[in-house]
């Protein structure tokens, strides 16, 4: 297909065509010929929000929630900049994201022209890629090049940099199917004898371990699938990261919880044990790996990642494997049943036998309390008083993240929005929009902290406006929790700027913003609240009062190995777990 | 964390790209932003009808390092294809020098007896100075200049290292 229309008239051709059906944005006088004409179609929706950071993290939360690209709309200079967390937050966590951003015209650009700013040159750090397109004629291969480049290969977040003279002007538009990038082609298929010799690795193991990450949901549900058929057919433990949750049922036997800093206690434990890992989809971030000379000690290691610069970077690997994670866990699976491979009984029963040991550990025990809410306790009652709905949880960044992570039980992949890599505060409300929008039946959770959440607590406004019947569950403790943890643990209790002397009446404002507020704050009435707040069909601030000191554990401290984490009962020892090489980490 | 008892390489990348805007700053900035080091950078258009930059980077680090530095080039979508010529076959480097001298009497005469020993041309004379054109390897090139340094050397403009693959195939 090829016809004359306007650049403006292109873009949103382009959508159509890409199959688009929402987009996240805020206009602005560089992008006033788009918005032109969006007006005149119905096809696609647009959701106006209340800052750009926002409308890039709702195109997040709707990507993930979906496997769909999000796209994103937003004017030039000011609009461009408060794109860039979000972009970098995209960029961090490997969602496909599409960001249309307006430009002045090209005669003003290096101008210093009203709401001007380099925008490709800003942006080319904190995207996958970036354009600026100067001709209406290139416009349209462009905008299928974008949304071919943001969800191929590793995925991330493109922008597209249009000047408004180009938005104005008449071109040729040409479809997606004419368009072919000339040289992006991730390789997707793994060689037969790396898929050989995997299968023979994993066969000769004594203690393996699957570590998985983000890159099992981003590759589809098909890749969970058959990850959980490998798992179920060798009997491996399955751990996973922050971004992997959901990939591998919680309720599954052979699961092992989150790993890292604040993962479980049997999981780090088996990674430090283990004798081959086969890490698929995750990147040996340092969140993960603690200190890394004591990483997983004598293992062998295997490594499936689609982007060879993840290999090899924090962590030497014997075996790498670059594909997407479904093509190659559906060639492992037919190489190991084509073989009919299986690991040595006796060495993997004994490798269970000391896993379940760990596990007797309950290291996510905390001390209940009949009179103040425990912020675990909370997250436990949301996850039990939730679990048999449609549910999607997106988070802030902090304490309440980590007690989500570690209590809420994911199930099913693309259900959990997080930002992991960037730790963006401020997140999750906007994701949790977007995935209401892409599921608008659902019960959509931002589980909170009162810090996080006021940095991006004007969505409110947008969720009121769409209709979108969000819950936003903040765990309370006039806090910034995290940052308090660290300063009781590693700077003497010295509480510097970590509380929140003013914070507002979080039921008043959800009434002024014309939602519903409830707050709750003993254990006794929780269960109540809870079901009261799932019953309203509005945007719902739930303000969740609980324990003010209550530290996220287990916790392995900043340079310290899997195998020297602190558990909630020995919290007492922590001044000496730190070292002061460890204290210069984040 | 890299281990830092590797010991620490020089390379030399061939890198082919489109050559669009923006594609040396995305190079440059991968290098400052992961905090890669840059010994040499050439750039120029090597096929004007398929759109086709060259870029020679010639850089340091350990092995591991030297790894990442090719698959972060190689995963920028401009790039077609990321060769290192240290490691993939012998190589050929060359690289362009000028070199203007100022002096008088003996010294000039000494400057254009050691430009013909390194087969240096003159590509600018006064009658108190010269400007010598010098191609080689860099340390070819190091040696001109300091030899000139006495003999009164007042400016050096290089090119950067450029290098191709011997033999009859192309990167």
């Amino acid at each position: 297909m090829s016809k004359q229309m306007t650049g403006a008239e292109m873009v949103i051709q382009a959508f159509a065509d890409q199959g688009v059906e929402h987009i996240f944005g805020y206009p602005g006088g560089a992008v006033l010929p788009i918005y032109d004409a969006l007006f005149h179609q119905n096809h696609i929706e647009h959701i106006l929000v209340r800052h750009e950071q926002a409308a890039v993290h709702s195109a997040e939360g709707y990507a993930r929630s979906s496997g769909k690209v999000g796209v994103v709309l937003v004017t030039s200079g000011p609009g461009a900049t408060n794109a860039v967390t979000g972009l970098t937050d995209a960029l961090m966590d490997s969602i496909p994201i599409v960001c249309i951003t307006g430009q002045v015209a090209t005669h003003l650009i290096g101008n210093d022209a009203f709401q001007e700013c380099d925008t490709v040159g800003i942006t080319r750090p904190c995207t996958k890629h970036n354009y600026l397109v100067r001709d209406v004629n290139d416009l349209a291969r462009t905008l299928h090049e974008a949304f071919y480049v943001a969800q191929n290969g590793r995925p991330g977040p493109v922008v597209v940099d249009i000047p408004k003279d180009v938005q104005f002007a008449t071109g040729t538009y040409v479809g997606r199917e004419n368009i072919q990038h000339k040289t992006y082609r991730p390789k997707l298929d793994a060689e037969a004898p790396q898929i050989a010799a995997a299968v023979e690795m994993l066969a000769g193991a004594k203690r393996p371990i699957f570590y998985t990450g983000g890159g099992v949901i981003n590759s589809g549900p098909e890749a969970s699938r058959i990850l959980r058929e490998l798992a179920r057919i060798t009997g491996v433990p399955v751990t996973s990261t922050l971004m992997g949750l959901g990939a591998f049922p919680a309720a599954n036997r052979q699961w092992l919880g989150m790993l890292g800093m604040h993962g479980t206690y049997e999981a780090n434990m088996a990674m430090h044990g283990c004798d081959v890992m086969v890490c698929i989809g995750a990147r040996f971030d340092d969140r993960i790996t603690g200190r890394l000379d004591a990483f997983a000690p004598g293992s062998k290691k295997i490594h499936i990642d689609i982007d060879p610069s993840s290999i090899n970077k924090n962590v030497k690997v014997d075996l790498p494997i670059i594909g997407d994670c479904t093509r190659v866990l559906a060639d492992m699976l037919a190489a190991w049943k084509a073989r009919d491979l299986s690991i040595d009984k006796g060495a993997l029963d004994a490798w269970w036998t000391q896993i379940d040991r760990w596990r007797g550990r309950n290291c996510l025990a905390y001390r209940h309390s009949d009179e103040i809410i425990k912020p675990q306790y909370a997250i436990e009652r949301l996850y039990n008083l939730t679990k048999d709905r449609d549910v999607y949880i997106s988070t802030e960044v902090g304490q309440h993240q980590m007690w989500a992570a570690q209590f809420f039980r994911f199930e099913e992949p693309n259900r959990w929005m997080t930002s992991g890599g960037l730790g963006t505060m401020g997140y999750g409300l906007p994701a949790a929009i977007g995935a209401q929008k892409a599921h608008p039946d659902a019960l959509c959770i931002d589980i909170a902290g009162e810090a996080s959440i006021l940095m991006n607590m004007q969505e409110m406004s947008t969720a009121v406006q769409f209709d979108l019947p969000v819950k936003i569950f903040i765990l309370n403790n006039k806090y910034m929790g995290m940052v308090r943890q660290w300063q009781e643990l590693l700077h003497g209790g010295r509480y510097s700027h970590s509380y929140s002397e003013a914070l507002p009446d979080f039921v008043k404002l959800a009434d002024a913003y014309g939602g519903v507020g409830i707050r709750c704050d003993k254990p006794s009435d929780l269960d109540a609240a809870i079901e009261e707040m799932i019953a309203i069909k509005r945007p719902v601030i739930f303000d969740c009062i609980v324990d003010q000191q209550e530290n996220c554990f287990p916790m392995i401290p900043s340079g310290r190995a899997h195998n020297e984490m602190i558990l909630g009962d020995m919290a007492v020892d922590l001044d000496e777990a730190i070292t002061d090489e460890g204290k210069m980490l984040v | 964390m890299p281990n830092s008892s590797e010991p620490i390489e020089r390379h030399t990348l061939s890198v082919l790209v489109d050559n669009e805007p923006g594609v040396l700053a995305r190079v440059i900035g991968l290098f400052s932003g992961r905090g890669y080091n840059i010994d040499s950078l050439t750039v120029s258009e090597v096929s004007h009808e398929g759109h086709l930059s060259r870029i020679t980077i010639v850089t340091t680090g350990t092995p591991m390092v030297i790894e990442q530095i090719k698959n972060q080039l190689d995963r920028l979508v401009p790039v077609h294809r990321v060769r290192d010529l240290t490691v993939e076959a012998s190589s050929l480097e060359r690289e362009l020098a000028m070199v203007k001298v100022r002096g008088v009497g003996e010294a000039r005469g000494e400057a254009l007896r050691l430009a013909e020993a390194f087969r240096a041309r003159v590509i600018d004379a006064t009658r108190e100075s010269f400007v010598f054109e010098i191609t080689g390897k860099s340390d070819k090139i190091d040696q001109f200049a300091w030899l000139m340094e006495p003999l009164g050397l007042v400016e050096v403009a290089r090119t950067g290292v450029v290098a191709i693959s011997r033999g009859p195939e192309a990167m």
